[in-house]
């Protein structure tokens, strides 16, 4: 499995054709804290950049998009009862949905975790 | 993500000033924005933990970035009354009073609290004003046209302004200013603290009990490091700021105030003394005295929100398929536990229980007409 990052603070994980995307423990640390994730349904497609999930903090809301295409096999139901835990979690638990990866070649462009820590630290 | 727009309503255009205490918030680990062309604290350690903090403790917030402005001069009562929709002549030495500056249509262009210091506080000025930092500069110039020769504004900037907020907040400054333990809600008095002078009123915007303190902008680091060194009492930022006073049902001056709305309307009568209801004499009174008779066209109301979903500023709110309004303050309110706004309604639309519907990125989500505040208050007022 090979994990990928986006300048846009998200993280993507890589198993055979289906990608899990959240976000990153930076961009939850920047929110504060989340009180509700808008997740997607279940077979939404997605076109590369299109607005995924909403993710609302205490203070406001901030658009996920999304980070390569494909169509949405799963949510992370667990988000619903408890959105604490992007905050708590945001790497592994917190995972927002699952995509049937469209186009794999989308994935080229992305970070990997060194660069992505060098990319934040640049911030 | 977008997260860099998170906190874009609180923010406004640069250049951005600094307040006296800008270093000690970044020694405390703030997380700073912009505000009222001030950089200031958003939040320090998370806005949900501040703001429970608050309700449970004490909270020391930072507001210099308020305007403190001071009046003096033969006739200034007279002279406030016209600007004022306020008993100015009726306020006594050491109390204060939560007054707004109306335009010649009613529509409000701030609100602000108005006291009359004693002890010889602010160098014997006749009045003490303090209005929000994001209109202050509007405020000054639209008041210096009603000033007279004899009536002199100061602009006191280089006062500091704390506000010590929570059930703990009485105790705390009683460790360091025993005195202050007798101030009533609304009353202010001139204390002394380490040779320093300060101002201090039992007011607050978080609907509990607390203190506003006016300090001289040399002096303000070391008491909030004295306040900050007792056990009741953490920095509190600007976040919890707004969560806390969302929940009091308090509005905020730019948000669920503006001049596009009027006093009757905003629920906020009670700042208008039967004295002044029935003689005027002030700028916008014909609007009050309309609104009083006929109702006004819409209201300011409290709005408790089905679900988890939060309904932010700008959405609008619907009775049935009909369009009746907008929120004009909104998010999650970590004590209520759930997602609450403040929004203007029609008139028919306003009462209590109302049920209506508010539009989220095209979604309707259920909403009732609800009492504010939605937590209690708990100031300390006469047993």
């Amino acid at each position: 499995m090979s994990r990928y990052f986006t300048d846009e603070h998200e993280w993507i994980d890589v198993e055979g054709e289906i990608a899990t995307v959240g976000i990153t423990d930076y961009a939850q640390e920047q929110l504060g804290d989340i009180v509700f994730v808008e997740l997607p349904a279940e077979g939404t497609t997605f076109d590369k950049g299109d607005d995924a999930a909403v993710v609302e903090s205490v203070k406001a809301a901030s658009d996920v998009y999304a980070p390569i295409s494909g169509e949405v096999v799963e949510s992370n139901g667990a988000l619903e009862d408890e959105p604490a835990l992007v905050n708590s979690d945001a790497e592994e638990d917190g995972w927002f949905f699952k995509l049937r990866i469209a186009d794999a070649s989308e994935l080229d462009g992305l970070m990997n975790e060194a660069a992505y820590k060098k990319f934040v630290a640049s911030l | 993500m977008s997260g860099a727009d998170d906190i874009a309503h609180l923010e406004e255009e640069l250049p951005l000033g600094e307040l006296p205490l800008d270093a000690w918030h970044r020694a405390k680990g703030a997380r700073m924005v912009g505000f009222a062309g001030y950089h200031m604290p958003i939040q320090y350690e998370g806005i949900m933990a501040e703001h429970s903090w608050t309700r449970e403790h004490a909270g020391l917030f930072d507001v210099s970035h308020m305007g403190q402005l001071t009046f003096s001069g033969e006739g200034v009562d007279d002279v406030l009354e016209h600007i004022l929709p306020s008993d100015i002549k009726g306020l006594k030495p050491f109390r204060q009073r939560y007054s707004m500056l109306l335009d010649e249509e009613g529509g409000i262009l701030d609100d602000l609290m108005v006291s009359r210091p004693g002890d010889g506080a602010f160098d014997g000025a006749a009045i003490y004003m303090v209005v929000n930092g994001a209109t202050k500069y509007d405020d000054m110039g639209w008041i210096i046209d009603y000033l007279p020769d004899e009536v002199v504004m100061n602009h006191m900037e280089d006062q500091a302004l704390l506000a010590l907020q929570g059930p703990e907040a009485s105790e705390a400054l009683a460790a360091l200013i025993p005195e202050t333990a007798d101030l009533l809600f609304m009353q202010s008095g001139l204390f002394t603290w380490r040779g320093v002078q300060l101002w201090i009123s039992r007011s607050g915007y978080t609907g509990e009990d607390g203190f506003e303190i006016s300090v001289p902008a040399d002096d303000v680091a070391l008491l909030a490091d004295a306040l900050c060194a007792l056990p009741q009492v953490k920095p509190i930022g600007l976040g919890a700021r707004d969560s806390l006073r969302l929940e009091a049902g308090l509005p905020l001056y730019g948000h669920d105030l503006s001049p596009a709305v009027s006093t009757i309307g905003a629920d906020l009568g009670f700042a208008i003394q039967k004295r002044r209801r029935e003689e005027g004499g002030f700028i916008g009174h014909a609007r009050v005295m309309k609104e009083l008779a006929d109702g006004p066209g819409s209201k300011r109301v409290g709005l408790k929100i089905e679900g988890r979903l939060p309904a932010r500023e700008g959405a609008k709110i619907f009775s049935g398929a009909v369009e009746v309004g907008e929120v004009t303050s909104g998010g999650f309110a970590p004590t209520v536990g759930a997602p609450i706004a403040m929004g203007w309604v029609s008139l028919p639309d306003s009462a209590l229980g109302t049920a209506l519907e508010i539009e989220v990125r095209g979604k309707r989500i259920a909403a009732v007409v609800a009492p504010m505040p939605f937590v209690p208050h708990r100031y300390r007022r006469k047993a």
